[in-house]
């Protein structure tokens, strides 16, 4: 156990937790978009940036990555960083002046409008790639990638129309913080629509109640790791003796 | 430009070079470009199998690095050095100047497929700048009027 | 070269090795070609096999030899050919002087007045090599073996005492003793970071951990800067024995020296070095019969500047995007494949051999208190002697820029000088006396970086080139990080706007407002120094953003929006030599004796038009 100081309060925490853990645990609020327990912290988005004095070192560093210590000094809400975090709204704001995560989110960091000129007003996705991440390393099948780089970034199949790795479970879609991807089931057909690309996936009829349950893609996946057989796969949830 | 079919005995050989190692992702990727003056589809699907990369990540390696083109290039590239050095010296007029000449735009290819027209930041020949490299020969101390002479060299 | 037997099982068979090369050299004259990039693109090649044909038909072969070396350095007078052993310099050497050279220079003893190196102003002829001024000031250490060895030939490295370093180090220090020493010379990271190369060290051999790697950075990104470049080409085997001996330090097997894409040539002499120095011995398993094994591979880039960042580095090698992470644990601590990992500079590596050999005391009684030992610098732009030096640190600017860069060219006034590339800034003419060091540029709101020195004169443009920098960095950056990837497009765009005469002062506070979150706020190296070209322009020239914003003009006379370029009737003699050459065809030949006239509404501003008049009949305004 360590003992460091959180905005003035004294702490005990396990040696090896991340300062936003630690502030979790103790009901202190540190903002984060980039940010989800299913995948490993990323560092993106730099709204979770507190000050840490450690010695006579002062630094911004990114809680969800950066571990506690004993003695550590960690100043959540310093003028340093509310302009860090109003600067990165204020920026995504410009990028996505239509998504209401956005606004709400700017607006809880102070930010009511952006100084600079929106480029694409539809816009909903802030690049936090938690999709792709939890696609990789959570489902495993990295369907989906980040593709180009810096403001030519983008979430994209491969070729932005190759869909074969995907299982269209939807993993993508729970996990967006803005609502940026898009799933709809529409008859024997879902339909998942990424930033630039969309694709329809077929749907398996139950063979009991002919409910469409699930994508085929999905059932391939399913059947080819678990090894079971087709018959296995032929009936929806609610017919399953 | 359509699409160049891949030859699985050059494919194959480029990667045993490297032993089928996925951290050669890269140098492999550049072989492939080498061969093909560009990098075919799929080239990036057969890469994605035999390295057991998904095609998503060999996608994401091929469209991240500036020296991979993802579509075919001309006959000739053009490389105009945008480096700082040439930069001060003018090398914004002289890539102006190529665009007008050959009527592409920078990462583009010319219609007739003869020039592809890329920029490059900094070569390190900062003495001979502005520069410009066709087909690896550099050209140094370019003028705007030295463009039209110097692309005449190729057909 | 016997194959088998050619691999050298102990430090005694090296010294033998380098005793019979010597005494198996002749004595006689040699023609050092320089066949760098930058000469090959002036005919180097060519002309050395030129010189060699021309030998044999004078039947000279055993009396004089041909030598193609690296970069010498001096650029700006390429193609360079230096006779040895009087080290007679002769400048623009083209095809056609070869013959002149060989009856003249190598049959009769005479220099050739006319290829002698000149100085700027044209009067005075200088012929050795040493006394020229771009080379007196200079004191090129880690540089000047470059003109005196063929990179592809181990032999010539030996020759000249290559691998002494090793075989001491090996013989007569434990590793230990290896970073004590480095400590005591106080060597920092030549790659722009600066950090103290003996803690790496120390960090990574007390890291938990069998598998260590060291890692030699050439992806060199910064535009304007080739030292690297010419250093690997030039002297590989001075990096690879400095490695070697890194790795013996840091207890590291595996070696990696990461080439960016860009810099063929220097792949090619580095491969070839690590072939002849595997075929040594030098490289593989129980080197000179120390007990110590240790290999090195080379890995090339893709094309991303970013990838010049440690942790994208190692990415790309591992075979991802070249994205960066948090550096809380250090790399020589997690590194590639998250093991303990040396990364250091090509400068920094080659200057391992150096220290070794000839003790921390010594080196470090050159330079200064804080910043130890020699840089080497590219010099170009608006400079007359554009090429690479390297000076000890505490030399000033103004010794760079005049005494060994020959000053500006046209008579043209100095602006201002720019270092650290697209991580530094400017720094105007009342600082030139500044002593060159680490922290000494740092302190002026610079920084020292790879060492790419990039001469402003008043035809450029501050708003420009602050603009320039901030576009190049938009385009390379990796796009993870929020504060990078939207705010510096976003300062790209404020700077467009004023460069276009549609800027407002509230954007030069909105400037200074963005840039210290961004400082603070990104991810890595490239975000959080992105802002300073545009920090420290502002801080010495804010009176020419003011130009653009207030009166809406370019004093230097480079946005376009902001300036014409205009007939002076009194002077124009009515030649056509503008017409003739005008690539939008915007200017009319009206009559003999009568000015051209410059239709604005057709020009493109190329600027061909002032190029080629002989009579100062075209102005910009």
């Amino acid at each position: 156990m360590v003992t460091l100081n959180i905005d003035g309060r004294e702490i005990q925490a396990e040696k090896g937790k991340t300062i936003l853990e630690v502030a979790r645990e103790n009901n202190i609020h540190i903002p984060t978009l980039c940010e989800n327990e299913a995948v490993a912290a990323y560092g993106a988005c730099r709204l979770c940036m507190v000050e840490v004095v450690s010695g006579n070192r002062n630094r911004l560093v990114t809680s969800c990555l950066y571990e506690v210590s004993e003695g550590l000094n960690v100043k959540t809400q310093s003028d340093k960083i509310m302009k860090v975090r109003q600067l990165v709204m204020e920026l995504l704001l410009a990028r996505c002046p239509n998504s209401s995560e956005v606004k709400e989110m700017a607006q809880s960091v102070g930010v009511k409008t952006s100084r600079f000129e929106p480029e694409q007003e539809d816009n909903l996705c802030i690049l936090c790639s938690l999709c792709t991440r939890v696609c990789r390393d959570v489902i495993g099948k990295s369907a989906i990638s980040l593709v180009s780089r810096g403001t030519e970034r983008q979430v994209a199949l491969p070729f932005c129309d190759d869909a074969n790795a995907c299982i269209a479970c939807g993993s993508c879609v729970q996990v967006c913080p803005t609502g940026a991807i898009k799933m709809v089931d529409q008859g024997d057909t879902r339909i998942i629509t990424w930033p630039n690309s969309s694709h329809e996936f077929k749907m398996k009829e139950c063979q009991s109640c002919g409910k469409y349950f699930a994508p085929e893609q999905q059932i391939e996946y399913m059947m080819k790791v678990s090894g079971l057989e087709e018959e296995k796969f032929n009936l929806c949830m609610t017919c399953r003796p | 430009m359509s699409e160049v079919k891949i030859k699985n005995e050059t494919m194959s050989a480029i990667l045993d070079k490297y032993n089928k190692d996925k951290g050669h992702l890269i140098a492999i990727l550049q072989d492939v470009q080498a061969e093909y003056n560009y990098l075919p589809r799929e080239a990036l699907y057969y890469v994605s199998n035999e390295l057991e990369i998904p095609l998503s990540q060999v996608y994401s390696v091929a469209t991240f690095f500036k020296g991979f083109s993802l579509k075919p290039r001309g006959r000739h590239t053009i490389h105009v050095c945008m480096g700082t050095a040439c930069h001060v010296r003018g090398a914004m007029q002289i890539l102006e100047q190529i665009q007008t000449e050959t009527k592409t735009d920078c990462d583009g290819t010319s219609e007739d497929g003869k020039f592809t027209l890329e920029s490059v930041n900094c070569v390190g020949a900062c003495a001979l700048g502005p520069l410009v490299v066709v087909d690896g020969e550099y050209s140094g101390q370019m003028t705007v009027n030295k463009v039209k002479p110097l692309l005449e060299n190729y057909d | 070269m016997n194959d088998k037997n050619s691999k050298l099982t102990s430090i005694k068979e090296l010294e033998l090795k380098r005793a019979q090369i010597i005494a198996e050299r002749p004595d006689v004259a040699t023609i050092s070609v320089c066949c760098g990039t930058g000469c090959q693109a002036f005919g180097g090649q060519k002309i050395a096999k030129a010189f060699v044909d021309s030998i044999a038909s004078h039947g000279l072969q055993e009396s004089v030899a041909v030598k193609t070396t690296g970069c010498h350095g001096f650029c700006e007078r390429g193609l360079l050919v230096v006779i040895r052993p009087q080290n007679i310099l002769y400048q623009h050497v083209e095809l056609e002087d070869v013959e002149e050279i060989m009856n003249e220079t190598i049959l009769k003893g005479n220099v050739i007045e006319r290829l002698l190196y000149i100085t700027s102003d044209g009067t005075t002829r200088i012929t050795a090599e040493e006394d020229v001024p771009f080379y007196k000031k200079q004191q090129r250490l880690v540089f000047g073996a470059n003109g005196y060895i063929d990179p592809t030939e181990i032999d010539d490295y030996i020759a000249i005492g290559g691998y002494s370093a090793l075989a001491k180090a090996f013989s007569s220090m434990e590793p230990e003793q290896v970073i004590d020493e480095i400590d005591r010379a106080g060597l920092r990271g030549r790659g722009g970071g600066g950090f103290p190369t003996a803690k790496k060290w120390k960090s990574t051999r007390e890291a938990h951990g069998e598998v260590k790697y060291v890692i030699c950075n050439c992806d060199e990104g910064d535009p304007g800067a080739f030292m690297d470049r010419s250093l690997m080409e030039g002297n590989p085997h001075s990096i690879i024995e400095g490695m070697i001996i890194g790795a013996y330090a840091a207890a590291a097997n595996s070696g990696i020296v990461y080439i960016r894409n860009e810099y063929p040539l220097a792949v090619k002499n580095t491969e070839i070095a690590i072939r002849q120095a595997q075929k040594y011995g030098l490289l593989g398993d129980d080197i000179l019969g120390s007990g110590f094994n240790f290999n090195i591979v080379i890995s090339r880039g893709g094309g991303a500047f970013v990838c010049g960042e440690s942790t994208a580095l190692m990415a790309s090698i591992e075979g991802k995007v070249g994205e960066p992470r948090a550096k809380y644990v250090h790399t020589s601590e997690k590194g590639l494949y998250d093991r303990p990992t040396v990364l250091n500079n090509v400068e920094t590596w080659a200057n391992v051999p150096l220290i070794i050999n000839r003790g921390a005391s010594w080196y470090s009684s050159i330079g200064t208190e804080h910043s130890k030992g020699t840089k080497i610098f590219s010099l170009v732009g608006k400079i007359n002697h554009t090429g690479l030096v390297e000076v000890p640190m505490g030399i000033t600017l103004r010794e760079i820029i005049y005494e060994i860069g020959g000053g500006i060219p046209d008579n043209k006034k100095f602006k201002a000088v720019l270092t650290g590339g697209p991580s530094g800034g400017c720094i105007p003419e009342s600082l030139l006396d500044l002593p060159v060091d680490f922290d000494e540029l740092t302190r002026v709101g610079s920084m020292m970086g790879s060492g790419a020195m990039i001469v402003l004169d008043e035809n450029n443009c501050v708003v420009d080139i602050a603009r320039y920098f901030l576009k190049f960095l938009e385009e390379e950056s990796c796009g993870k990080c929020v504060p990078c990837r939207e705010g510096l497009e976003r300062m790209r765009q404020i700077l467009d706007d004023i460069s276009e005469g549609k800027g407002t002062e509230s954007h030069l506070g909105i400037l200074e407002e963005m840039s210290e979150s961004i400082k603070v706020g990104s991810l890595c190296g490239l975000g959080q120094t992105a802002p300073n070209p545009v920090m420290t322009t502002l801080k010495y020239f804010r009176e020419e953003y003011l130009a653009h914003i207030v009166d809406k003009k370019c004093p230097a006379g480079v946005c376009k929006s902001l300036v014409t370029y205009n007939i002076v009737d009194e002077n124009c003699t009515a030649c056509r030599i503008c017409v003739k050459n005008c690539p939008a065809g915007a200017i009319e030949f009206i009559a003999k004796k009568t000015p051209v006239v410059l239709h604005q509404e057709m020009c493109t501003k190329c600027g061909a038009c002032m190029d080629v008049c002989k009579f100062d009949a075209v102005e910009i305004r």
